[in-house]
């Protein structure tokens, strides 16, 4: 039961200084999370992101080096104007760095916005059967099996002829989460996924998430401002500071699954990583 | 590289957490659910709390019978248009105007029975119907095509888009003169007023519909592999599907208004007997039931194509979608 604080390479001590962008090695803040980033491969690898949105502009994001290990779960953490949002657009291939690269083996990675963003002319079925179908499934019938499948394993088997309005915020999560399985991107992007959810569905989208994710081996990084989500579901939780957005410090998680949030480790583990992000927001007031 | 700190230690920290006292309990009683042999058990308890949240949070349809909805939906016109006609009888009572003047009910009755038994109302009504429909019918053709166009191109928009609106505050009826100029008093005339009073609101109701479209949609759809053509087959024409039906109906009520205007004011052999003429002839004949009877006839079929083409597709649209 213990927590492991990781430090950013080169940062023996336990000040919360800023890390000055992040380390140049970028193979190195995945470091040992698992066994597959020690040999150097990865899901998603940002390597010196920085993106401007006007010319001359303060940057949002400031040589961002990040890197997602194959079937790692890593959340995102970061007061308002962190450019969290942003750069997972990036990640996404919905808007370009203005400098850096950004590799993504598996091709596109798939995307989960807060709200569920199904689109309310297609039931939930034909939500998912499009990204099926986009993704190059052409038979009518393997796409009807697969879209029931992925239903299923959000335990939403009876929802296939549902309307978006007919199903709860939750239901509609679970559903964009199949519709993002679909993708069989190896990767999925999530920006803030539960944060329009009650505390109890939330929680229960927790432990469906976790359990999904275990259970499909999915590379996942996700984005919050809420530590303790990121502390319940992450095995790392990397801290972004704001204006510019730099990876400020991160830390691993090695709380054993399933986690509540009110575990001891997770709220301890969470008041500490608050207390840095309460030091990185104080930097702007003063 | 990585420094181990254990946390269990640093009890004292737990405190200034700020948990309540009802949290602490919780967290103790989660570690026993920490064993291996109590995981399957989660899981088990997860599915069903997953299933009671989804009973609790979704609640059944309920869809009255049509018949019912009918009546609800159609009784408050029904009262008003009685009441219409009650003002209407008391003020033809009072005789302050003589009966060329305002007829009563009764005699626009009367006069809309005569039309229908001399079998005038039906050729003339199936004329207007069917200049009505060709006319809106390439209105919908042409207005969607521009408003594509104006809806995705930024030089086109800004070109034409500030035409189009200007178009669609004038009056369509005053395009009967110069369209009867060129064309002289032929079915051309009437479609050609028709088009350019239809034209503009379809294509603006395009625009509309286009630019509601949410950019979170199309994102989406970027994301699951949509883009270019697929991205508007897929996403961007559906989702403007609803401003589109609007503009559609917006449309129609252009047209009808626009060729009721050229009917009134042209007539001749090649139009034949169509709503305007009716209209028309009542004015000659100084038959003022003759006109109310012409009126009530012009309003219902505008109505009627409202109520029984366009508000039933507009409804089922909304309502899958949730919006009605």
């Amino acid at each position: 039961m213990t927590a492991t604080i990781e430090m950013e390479p080169g940062d023996k001590g336990r000040s919360a200084r800023v890390a000055p962008a992040a380390p140049a090695d970028p193979a190195a803040t995945a470091d040992d999370a698992t066994g597959a980033a020690a040999r150097g491969e990865f899901a998603v690898r940002l390597a010196g992101v920085t993106k401007t949105f006007r010319d001359g502009g303060a940057p949002v994001l400031d040589g961002i080096d990040l890197d997602v290990a194959p079937g790692e779960f890593v959340c995102l953490l970061g007061a308002s104007g962190c450019g969290k949002s942003t750069l997972l657009n990036i990640a996404a291939d919905l808007d370009k760095p203005t400098q850096g690269t950004v590799e993504v083996p598996a091709g596109r990675a798939a995307l989960m916005f807060q709200e569920s963003a199904l689109f309310p002319w297609l039931t939930a079925g034909q939500n998912i059967d499009l990204a099926l179908r986009l993704r190059g499934l052409s038979g009518r019938r393997e796409r009807r099996a697969e879209a029931e499948r992925l239903l299923k394993l959000v335990r939403l088997q009876d929802a296939y002829d549902k309307r978006p309005h007919q199903l709860s915020g939750g239901m509609r999560q679970r559903v964009a989460l199949a519709r993002s399985l679909a993708q069989d991107s190896s990767v999925l992007l999530m920006d803030e996924p539960f944060a329009a959810l009650d505390a109890i569905t939330r929680d229960v989208l927790h432990d469906e998430l976790v359990r999904l994710w275990e259970a499909t081996g999915l590379a996942v990084l996700f984005v919050t401002h809420n530590v303790r989500e990121a502390v319940r579901l992450g095995q790392r939780v990397v801290l972004l500071s704001s204006r510019p957005g730099r990876v400020a410090r991160q830390w691993r998680v090695d709380i054993p699954h399933p986690r509540r949030i009110e575990d001891k480790d997770v709220a301890e583990l969470a008041v500490e990583i608050t207390e840095h992000l309460r030091e990185e927001i104080s930097r702007h007031g003063r | 590289m990585a420094v181990e700190t254990t946390t269990t230690g640093e009890e004292g920290r737990t405190g200034q957490a700020g948990e309540s006292s009802q949290s602490s309990q919780s967290s103790q009683s989660s570690q026993s659910s920490h064993a291996s042999q109590a995981g399957r058990q989660t899981r088990d308890s997860l599915a069903t709390v997953e299933a009671g949240l989804d009973a609790l949070e979704t609640t059944a349809e309920h869809e009255g019978s049509t018949l019912l909805r009918v009546l609800r939906a159609g009784y408050p016109p029904v009262l008003a248009l009685g009441l219409i006609l009650a003002v209407w009888q008391a003020l033809y009572a009072a005789k302050i105007w003589p009966d060329w003047k305002l007829p009563g009910p009764h005699q626009v009755f009367t006069s809309l029975k005569d039309a229908f038994d001399n079998g005038d109302v039906w050729p003339a009504v199936g004329h207007s119907i069917g200049h009505g429909a060709v006319g809106f019918a390439a209105s919908v053709v042409l207005g969607t095509v521009l408003g594509l166009l104006v809806g995705r191109f930024k030089p086109v928009r800004a070109g034409i888009g500030p035409i189009l609106s200007g178009l669609q505050s004038l009056p369509s009826v005053a395009w009967v003169p110069p369209a009867l100029m060129f064309f002289g008093p032929t079915p051309a005339m009437l479609y050609t007023v028709v088009l350019l009073g239809a034209v503009p609101s379809i294509a603006v109701g395009v625009v509309s519909g286009l630019d509601q479209v949410p950019a979170l949609y199309l994102r989406v759809g970027r994301n699951i592999g949509a883009r270019g053509l697929a991205s508007v087959r897929y996403v961007l024409l559906p989702a403007a599907l609803p401003g589109y039906l609007a503009g559609l109906r917006q449309g129609w009520a252009f047209a009808w208004r626009s060729l009721l205007a050229a009917e009134i004011i042209v007539q001749s052999a090649d139009l034949g007997h169509s709503l305007g003429f009716l209209l028309k002839n009542a004015q000659d004949t100084n038959d003022m039931a003759g006109a109310f009877a012409a009126i009530i006839l012009i309003l219902t079929v505008g109505v009627g194509v409202n109520q029984l083409l366009f508000v039933p597709i507009e409804r089922r649209v909304l309502r899958s979608r949730g919006l009605a």
